[in-house]
């Protein structure tokens, strides 16, 4: 195609100098059209016996004809014919780069398709089609290989790469016993996996799945577009013979003027040019696609384009608390009244509560966060439902609830703060209160914000917890509403409520860990589920699924729509915008067959290339 | 029933003009050409036979339009 276009330029250059008149030049200047045009000709000629009148070759193939009779009998001017044939050309070739271009380059982003899984046989190590790995199979992923297939690590410890999943560039430390997701990047260690998944049901598969699928769910902007290609088109070639017939009628008939015929051909022929709608046509689509690409290589997957439309709307967003703005784990909030240092207060809390399981215990173990020497603890005994008791280094030591602490005759003070209280007793005095709470993630609080510098306004809280700490959470992180105390059929209810309060245009999102959550995410407008790689029901009822449990993604995700929904509205008014305006500068004759091919080719141009700013994430 | 086809078409135009035609169809519910991912997806109607829908449906697309072409 580059060649032919090489060529026609070749031919056609020269030829301007050539000394030919009448049949003879005609003649030598059919050489370079056939030669560019032949194909469109051909297909014109196919598509009108099909009965296909107002395909684009049609349509470039009369224009051009057109162009060269009037040359003929006219002007004796065959480079406007030529020229547009050659700009048509031009641009088809750069859509079809453009297109394969970015198709490509989205493609890349995901590129985390496993070709291989490396199966030991008597004690060899064979490549294997990972989609014949049975569950419950050894593999083995080598340092930078890709994990093919969910499992469980049997040996081996290593640090894995999940920047292809979700975003995250920091590397995260696997052990024998961890869970781990296929489609990262193995990086240090050999690891040997027992795979809990076939490679269809794996996060890898799940994931290309939906990517690949996402556009298939059409935007209101899409809809418009084809209906709109779908009308416009006959309505401009409509114009186009009205053009041609109408003006040199009236002269004629009640002007008493020369009819000036190829004149008015002329002007309906540039009108033909401008009719096609591809330029229209591709870049909205384009830009969608973009879009989710985007967005899914910070690790938001999106699953249609519609849903991208509707985040950009959102004014009112519904976050469960557990999971999605907490951590969901409990954690040392705060030490409260102690006589001891705290250093001091920990250490011996976490010895009396090193044999412990209880959730609470461990948080307490962990919030020391040093090697325990159980030499110095002895005489542990825990009191079910009160706490525990032991010595340390020989002192008696006491943690646990307020009734624990009133039987070694001691009075408990009330906290300031909303959780669970751990009450210690050191040697049989009262030695202060450890704060145990499900504590914010460390992100929530500027996810809010950032959701409100968004443009969302209503950002609300749903909670199965008690209102104190409903409360205490929500003010914390400025949340304008809070429900508390919510069983997960509230939820639903509430959101409803919700959903019957907003303004009609703007949209609701309702983000959750994906856990329970199910109804929730389904009755929103768009459902978010949240690190979710691991609830298969999250995943089938989201919208917009975030690879991690950071809820920043959401504003994240949501400046990622607003800019593609910007670049699309930008296209529409453009591409509509020029086409009209060269609609009318060709109707006055202020604008020849070149103005026309522009109108065509070079918006197209630009509104692909403006289309695939959707894929940069950086600077919203 | 849902089926996805592979499809290679060049215009953007061109995948809506199949699409239409492809959705007049008798005997689909719905169908959607994903012109990005070169795809076809099309939802019978549950007393449709698949087969012979998609032949008259693949005749009907290549009418509507010259350059769509079904794949494998």
């Amino acid at each position: 195609m580059l060649l032919r276009i090489l060529l026609t330029l070749c031919l056609t250059i020269p030829l301007s100098f050539v000394p030919a008149e009448g049949v003879t030049k005609l003649i030598l200047y059919l050489v370079p059209y056939l030669l560019i045009g032949y194909d469109i000709l051909r297909e014109a000629g196919i598509g009108v016996a099909h009965g296909q009148l107002l395909d684009e070759n049609f349509l470039m193939a009369v224009a051009t004809v057109g162009a060269l009779l009037i040359g003929f009998t006219r002007t004796g001017d065959y480079l406007e014919a030529i020229a547009v044939m050659l700009f048509y050309q031009v641009g088809e070739l750069f859509q079809s780069y453009a297109v394969g271009k970015s198709r490509r380059n989205i493609a890349a982003l995901m590129d985390i398709r496993p070709d291989y899984a490396n199966i030991r046989v008597d004690g060899a190590l064979v490549q294997t089609d990972p989609e014949e790995v049975a569950v419950g199979s050894i593999i083995v992923v080598n340092p930078g290989e890709k994990v093919p297939i969910d499992g469980t690590v049997v040996s081996g410890t290593s640090t894995l790469n999940t920047s292809a999943l979700t975003g995250e560039s920091l590397p995260r430390e696997v052990q024998p016993g961890d869970e781990i997701i296929s489609g990262c990047i193995n990086l240090t260690g050999v690891l040997e996996i027992r795979t809990t998944r076939e490679f269809g049901d794996s996060t890898v598969s799940r994931i290309l799945d939906l990517v690949e699928n996402a556009t298939s769910a059409k935007s209101r902007s899409e809809h418009f577009i084809s209906k709109f290609a779908r009308y416009y088109t006959p309505i401009v070639c409509g114009a186009a013979l009205a053009l041609a017939v109408l003006p040199p009628l009236v002269r004629m008939l009640f002007l008493s003027l020369s009819p000036d015929w190829w004149d008015w051909v002329y002007r309906a022929l540039t009108f033909l040019v401008i009719s096609c709608p591809c330029a229209l046509v591709i870049s909205i689509p384009l830009t969608f696609f973009a879009g989710i690409g985007g967005a899914s290589r910070e690790g938001i997957l999106v699953k249609g384009s519609n849903y991208l439309e509707a985040l950009a709307q959102a004014e009112t967003v519904v976050f469960d608390k557990t999971g999605t703005l907490t951590t969901g784990e409990f954690s040392l909030a705060g030490i409260y009244f102690n006589t001891l240092p705290e250093e001091t207060l920990l250490a011996y809390g976490a010895l009396a509560e090193s044999a412990s399981s209880h959730p609470i215990s461990k948080s307490i173990v962990k919030a020391y966060g040093k090697p325990l020497d159980e030499n110095r603890v002895e005489n542990i005994q825990e009191q079910s439902g009160l706490g525990v008791t032991a010595l340390v280094d020989g002192i008696p030591v006491a943690l646990g609830s307020p009734r624990l602490m009133a039987s070694l005759g001691l009075r408990c003070p009330e906290l300031p703060q909303p959780g669970t209280a751990v009450h210690m007793a050191v040697n049989g005095a009262y030695a202060g209160c450890f704060l145990i709470a499900d504590q914010p993630k460390a992100t929530a609080k500027a996810a809010i914000a950032d959701l409100k510098a968004a443009g969302v306004k209503q950002t609300v809280m749903l909670t199965g917890d008690s209102d104190a700490i409903a409360r205490d959470v929500g003010n914390r992180l400025g949340m304008t509403e809070v429900y508390s105390q919510l069983l997960p059929g509230d939820k639903v209810q509430k959101v409803e409520a919700l959903l019957a309060r907003k303004s009609p245009k703007s949209t609701l999102v309702f983000v959750g860990d994906g856990i329970n959550d199910a109804p929730v995410l389904a009755r929103a407008d768009i459902g978010i589920a949240m690190g979710a790689m691991g609830s298969d029901a999250a995943i089938e009822a989201a919208d917009i699924v975030l690879m991690d449990d950071n809820p920043q993604k959401v504003a994240l995700a949501m400046k990622i729509c607003r800019k593609t929904m910007t670049i699309v509205r930008q296209n529409v008014v453009f591409a509509i915008g020029v086409k009209l305006l060269c609609l009318l500068l060709g109707a006055l004759n202020l604008a020849g067959l070149w103005l026309a091919i522009f109108a065509d080719v070079g918006v197209m141009v630009l509104a692909v290339l403006n289309a695939m700013r959707a894929l940069s994430t950086r600077n919203l | 029933m849902k089926k996805t086809y592979k499809i290679q078409v060049d215009c953007a135009n061109c995948a809506n003009k199949a699409e239409l035609a492809a959705q007049k169809t008798p005997g689909v519910k719905s169908a959607t050409v994903n012109f990005m991912m070169q795809k076809l997806i099309v939802e019978f109607e549950e007393s449709a036979n698949p087969q012979e829908v998609f032949e008259v449906l693949r005749k009907n697309c290549r009418k509507a339009s010259h350059d769509f072409e079904f794949l494998g």
